[in-house]
């Protein structure tokens, strides 16, 4: 018990870096509705740039801009696959996600980690300093929120969540929506490829398989902090707070069952049962819901 | 307002499937013409209506709209001139976002959307007044997100945003045919409103051969692809049902059988 308190504050940084890249994916399976596997390469190659760039004597802030616009030619591909190849868009991400192993083993130099030590080169957090990275992280999640939030309330961002939300309306309103598709998948890979670079620094290194299975990671972070606030959180910006506050419990429950005896090798395979029943959850409340009689839908029936 | 010329399409061309579903149409409609579009199933009558709207490339022919040749111009851009209602009532508003989102969505039709604020305290205040006009008591729902909508409140709400920025052609593909008697009544009420106030160019399909009498000022049938009958002005006024029954059989040599319509009569 006093192991895992000890272990608390490294799962509660982890999870909100977790929760920066669940803001990406929450822009492309909550907003457009579709679910982009490309996150998964993207991740890594955002830890992949940002270490290189810094071992090479770039300026920290530099190198965090110069990882997530990498994350953003990443979604660029994936959407080009996607609207002009015709190419479904589980399909387009994965086909991305697979050409970027061999780009990001070519980021980091042939190699399949490379480390960037916070004795040696100044960077904005570091897990030698978890307190300090818990705020530091913080922080930015704070301001990245507040930039979504400001974001998906222009013009442009309210195209991207007609598109999402009917493709057919958005179109009858002059909405380009191949161009929305795009666009939102450029932002989505770059936040992720951000949080990536997050995550290098924390952990002062970024590897070629540090991304995999980020998706799932993400769409838990995402579905958890749905279930448990979606009731009470209906601003967007809180929802994006949300999936922040779900990569958290992630971690948090992820650490006490390691601490419980799981063993670390089988941590994908309770990853993905996790996302597997939180996305059951909605589906199976709205069975039953339809098998009690209806009484709430009052509303929605009259003229 | 409207031409169309030697309008072609044939669907699943050199399949098993294949299908003509326009032959060699063509139809000019004059600026304020408010026509209404009858026919059976399979007649061509939505395809008539997605190819202007440009949802399917055209196989050969012209679409001028307001002068301006629209026939290859993609669908978003062909937004810009006209105004769409849908059958379907979920396919016109995006049913996640709240009512002044798909309004304010809705008015920038045809213009470029920037990094400007969505809505501003003026565009609600405008909003409210269209709505307030409406009746439905949705002038203080503005918050409201759309799915809590019935469906003809939603096509109510999609016929003001298909005309909050005047369209050069309002296309109204059976908007009524998926409500219930008296809701269809109130939703085409509405529309002879706002048609005749904005004086807007219309074509409204309907299964309905007696809304189609009722409004407008001319009528088309179609059949197998094609305008078997174009009907305007007076001649219009005193058609009756029979009439069109009586005139489909004649053009055609069958019946216009079709249970919507017989039960529509």
């Amino acid at each position: 018990m006093i192991a895992f308190l000890n272990s608390l504050p490294g799962a509660v940084a982890q999870g909100i870096i977790w929760g920066i890249m669940a803001i990406g994916v929450y822009v492309t399976f909550k907003i457009l509705d579709m679910a982009d596997l490309s996150v998964d390469g993207s991740f890594a190659t955002g830890g992949a740039v940002l270490v290189t760039c810094v071992t090479g004597g770039m300026n920290v802030w530099v190198a965090v801009l110069a990882a997530t616009l990498a994350g953003c030619i990443a979604g660029l591909v994936t959407g080009i696959f996607h609207t002009k190849f015709g190419i479904p868009a589980i399909l387009a991400g994965i086909l991305t996600q697979l050409g970027l192993y061999s780009i990001n083993l070519r980021i980091l130099g042939g190699q399949a980690n490379k480390t960037v030590s916070a004795s040696n080169y100044k960077l904005m957090l570091t897990l030698r300093n978890i307190p300090g990275a818990i705020i530091v992280a913080a922080i930015v999640t704070l301001i990245l929120i507040g930039v979504c939030y400001f974001f998906f309330g222009t013009e442009i961002g309210e195209s991207l969540r007609a598109t999402g939300a009917n493709q057919h309306m958005a179109r009858a309103n002059g909405i380009n929506t191949d161009f929305t598709k795009v666009l939102g998948l450029v932002i989505s890979n770059g936040i992720v490829a951000f949080s990536g670079a997050v995550l290098a620094q924390y952990q002062g290194f970024a590897d070629v398989n540090m991304g995999r299975g980020a998706i799932v990671i993400g769409l838990a972070a995402v579905i958890i902090g749905e279930v448990i606030f979606g009731k009470i959180f209906k601003n967007f910006a809180l929802r994006l707070l949300a999936a922040v506050f779900g990569g958290i419990i992630y971690y948090v429950v992820l650490t006490l069952v390691l601490r419980m005896g799981l063993n670390a090798n089988d941590l994908k395979l309770f990853s993905a049962i996790v996302v597997a029943v939180f996305l059951g959850v909605p589906f199976w409340k709205n069975k039953i819901s339809q098998k009690l009689p209806a009484r709430k839908n009052e509303d929605s029936t009259e003229q | 307002m409207l031409t169309i010329k030697n309008l072609s399409k044939t669907f699943n061309k050199g399949t098993i499937n294949e299908k003509q579903a326009l032959t060699n149409v063509n139809l000019e409609l004059e600026a304020g013409d408010f026509v209404t579009v009858i026919g059976g199933n399979g007649a061509g009558k939505s395809t008539l209506l997605n190819m202007v709207a440009g949802v399917f490339p055209v196989d050969s022919g012209t679409i001028t709209v307001d002068g301006v040749d629209v026939t290859t111009l993609p669908e978003h851009k062909r937004a810009k001139y006209l105004g769409r209602v849908f059958q379907d009532p979920m396919m016109g508003t995006a049913s996640t976002m709240w009512i002044e989102e798909n309004m304010a969505i809705a008015s920038r039709r045809g213009l470029t959307r920037s990094l400007r604020w969505g809505i501003s305290s003026e565009q609600r205040a405008e909003y409210m007044n269209m709505l307030a006009q409406f009746g439905l008591g949705l002038e203080n729902r503005l918050s409201t997100s759309v799915s809590l909508l019935s469906g003809g409140q939603r096509q109510a709400l999609t016929l003001l945003m298909a005309t909050m920025r005047q369209p050069k052609l309002l296309l109204l593909d059976e908007h009524t045919a998926a409500l219930d008697p008296k809701t269809a009544a109130t939703v085409l009420d509405l529309t002879d409103k706002i048609v005749s106030r904005n004086n807007l160019t219309t074509m409204m399909i309907t299964h309905n051969m007696k809304d189609a009498i009722a409004h407008g000022n001319r009528l088309i049938m179609m059949n197998n692809g094609q305008i078997i009958f174009d009907v305007k002005g007076e001649e219009k006024k005193k058609l009756t049902v029979e009439d069109l029954l009586k005139k489909f059989s004649e053009l055609n040599g069958e019946e216009m059988v079709n249970d919507r319509m017989l039960l529509a009569k």
